[in-house]
């Protein structure tokens, strides 16, 4: 929730138009859940992305990010933490997945809970994957983190300093592996 | 004005604040659940003493809702589809009463059945009534009909009915807001009768409801949320509503989109527009999410006989919710299928948290069944559903809010001696009281557990009713002291619950076993833990 509530905020500020259908009830109990945003400097239809068509998967799961391959638009990235969540019996083995991941020319796959940890932020592992994911959205990176200031603002400096550290942590282990 | 992010639930929410209204009424609902939640948040809901506090279910919400309207206040009434089945008494009755002050009925139909049992049409609900439905494309559309709801309420003096669907619901996005409307001053009825419903008054009543239809078209016809689009290619007309709407303007936002449209939110139907649709146009394509609602009322009054396609003749899909891929295949467009998902990817369906402690009553209570014959274990709406699942397979049914009650009594009363039922707290007091006394009644040999963690769980933790008085209302109607057993469902107390769960099954008579612990989900739930805490449970 906090991904999608700093791209909201970003896009916000960048005066694009939004929108971002997220799933909430029954599927939320350690089900799978994803959530279609959508962003554009014209006016937005269908609150779901057509099949083919999306710029992105920012998955903080390795397995869950091939579950929507589908909706990967040919020129698409996929960008996706590596760190494994096996809450179910009969999960694939590791290195499938992450050969499967690899199979795609265009992935940034990262351990976000290694590098949350290196910062002293465990809980931030998810901005980590927003920021590994920044550069392809057509918003400034300045924006992402305007946003973050704004959502953690009631947190206090402290929090807001560690999750910009983490926002850029993610963007540089981008940057390096595009 | 504001602009803000929002929900489609919230934008109703917003805009219903905003209104004017004066309280709102619900029973928690996936996806309805956050139009309240996002009222109970709202510091200006607070100072203005809105009434903002959840239901002990759907029936009593809209009643609710109903007695303040006919004390003049504006008031709004929210639930789920099935929600609406609960509620569809005063619900049905409310059009033949009318309205004092302006009334809303928010119903959010679930198709493909994310969180529900089925994937019934709300707007069918709002024709039976024979009310105004309104249908929001978008979450301003969703804001501004909540907003100017009241008063077409007010106009008409009959609920107005606002329909949405999941995808809505739980999508965000920008909202304008608009002038804050003062609440309106109490004043009762202008004619005391209004609302008895004796044959007497009824029959007068229901006359005048349906002389009320002709004013209810001509709004709908003149309303800014139906609009007809000229189109110079003929061969097809096309017919979208709701959500489907942009699903229709997704496929041809790049394209040029020739055939005539009509966007019909705001219903009933308003036969000009629909006529000319079906005059000019040789074909007619009707893209709805739901039921096909208007398609099989085109059929009914049309005279050319144009033939309509949807979802009757298989050029959408019959079930589950729309995409903008079902409306490209229906027109023939071209469009990409995307890739396949690997085939080492497993699913990963909901499940009980690690820790929950309607785990530990589960395992409890197989162990406790295990020398009775399979298959009499009837269960209801909750998380604790999911332990129809593996590994638990505990339990052979879930059909509607209170069923299992009165399942288990008809199962005995067919000779299946111990029938057991599963329910959850909150669900208990929804509806599962009044099936109670009926087993009280007539001693039904019934082992009923009421699974208590003291919130109204699977849709996120909201109060439950049922809070520090599970024991008093079962002895208040009639269970046996004896037999009313409570105790924490932990793996250490796993050979005692096992135990009781036996000695119960073996009572011929009824027996409430209360498995308690906190759900796990709440545990940052202060406010919750301390009153825990308080009443000693």
């Amino acid at each position: 929730m906090s991904i999608a509530a700093t791209i909201g905020m970003a896009a916000l500020e960048n005066d694009l138009y939004l929108k971002q259908a997220e799933v909430h009830g029954m599927s939320q109990r350690g089900g799978a859940v994803q959530s279609h945003m959508r962003l554009s400097d014209k006016e937005i239809f269908s609150d779901l992305i057509p099949k083919g068509s999306a710029d992105i998967i920012l998955s903080v799961e390795p397995m869950e990010s091939l579950r929507y391959l589908p909706y990967l638009s040919p020129g698409g990235w996929l960008v996706t933490n590596t760190r494994a969540y096996r809450n179910i019996s009969g999960y694939p083995d590791e290195q499938e997945v992450l050969g499967e991941i690899r199979k795609y020319k265009k992935y940034i796959a990262l351990d976000a809970n290694d590098i949350a940890s290196d910062i002293g932020s465990n809980r931030s592992s998810n901005i980590v994957m927003l920021g590994a994911a920044s550069p392809f959205f057509q918003i400034p990176f300045e924006s992402f983190k305007e946003g973050l200031r704004k959502i953690f603002a009631r947190k206090g400096d402290k929090v807001i300093d560690v999750n910009i550290q983490a926002l850029e942590a993610g963007r540089a282990f981008a940057d390096k592996n595009m | 004005m504001d602009r803000l992010l929002l929900l489609g639930d919230e934008a109703i929410a917003q805009g219903a604040l905003d209104g004017g209204m004066s309280g709102i009424y619900a029973y928690p609902g996936t996806p309805s659940t956050e139009i309240t939640e996002y009222v109970q948040a709202s510091k200006y809901a607070q100072d203005q003493q809105i009434h903002r506090q959840w239901s002990a279910n759907e029936k009593t919400a809209m009643e609710a809702a109903l007695g303040m309207s006919y004390a003049g206040k504006r008031s709004m009434v929210c639930m789920k589809h099935v929600g609406l089945n609960v509620a569809a008494d005063p619900f049905v009755n409310s059009a033949i009463t009318g309205v004092n002050g302006g009334m809303l009925v928010v119903s959010a139909d679930d198709p493909s059945m994310h969180s529900s049992q089925n994937e019934q049409d709300s707007r069918f609900y709002g024709d039976f009534a024979m009310i105004p439905i309104l249908e929001p494309s978008n979450q301003q559309e969703a804001y501004d009909m909540a907003y100017e709801g009241f008063e077409l309420s007010e106009k008409l003096k009959v609920p107005v009915l606002i329909r949405i669907t999941t995808r809505l619901a739980h999508s965000r996005s920008a909202v304008v807001r608009r002038e804050q409307k003062e609440q309106n001053a109490g004043r009762i009825p202008s004619n005391l009768r209004q609302f008895v419903l004796l044959p007497v008054f009824a029959r007068q009543n229901y006359e005048g409801l349906l002389n009320n239809q002709a004013a209810m078209e001509q709004e709908a016809a003149a309303s800014p949320y139906n609009k007809y689009f000229e189109g110079s290619d003929r061969s097809l007309g096309i017919i979208a509503s709701g959500i489907a709407y942009n699903y229709l303007m997704e496929n041809f936002q790049d394209r040029q989109l020739p055939h005539p449209v009509l966007r019909l939110n705001h219903y009933p139907l308003p036969h000009q527009l629909v006529d000319r649709l079906l005059k000019e146009c040789e074909q007619v394509v009707v893209i709805e999410e739901g039921y096909p609602f208007i398609e099989r009322q085109l059929k009914g009054f049309q005279e050319k006989g144009t033939p309509i396609r949807g979802k009757l003749d298989g050029s959408l899909p019959r079930t589950g919710e729309l995409n903008p891929n079902h409306v490209a295949r229906a027109f023939g467009l071209d469009q990409d299928e995307g890739q396949p998902v690997p085939s080492i990817v497993s699913k990963r369906p909901p499940a009980m948290c690690k820790g929950c402690g309607h785990i530990d009553a589960y395992h409890a209570l197989n162990q406790a069944l295990g020398e009775y014959t399979e298959g009499r274990v009837f269960s209801d709406i909750g998380c604790y559903t999911l332990g129809a699942l593996p590994p638990f397979e505990a339990i052979n049914s879930c059909v509607d809010m209170g069923a299992s009650i009165t399942m288990a009594k008809g199962a005995a009363d067919a000779g299946m001696v111990p029938a057991v039922a599963v329910i959850g707290d909150s669900t208990f007091t929804h509806s599962g009281m009044t099936g109670l006394l009926d087993c009280v009644v007539e001693k039904s040999p019934v082992t009923i557990i009421i699974s208590d963690n003291f919130t109204t769980a699977m849709t996120g933790g909201q109060d439950s009713h049922a809070l520090g008085r599970l024991e008093r209302i079962c002895e208040g109607l009639g269970v046996e002291t004896d037999h009313i057993r409570v105790f924490k469902p932990t793996r250490k107390n796993y050979d005692q619950m096992v135990d009781i769960m036996k000695e119960e099954l073996a009572y011929e008579g009824v027996s409430v076993v209360i498995p308690r612990r906190q759900c796990i989900q709440t545990a940052k739930n202060k406010k919750l833990t301390e009153r825990v805490k308080e009443l000693g449970l």
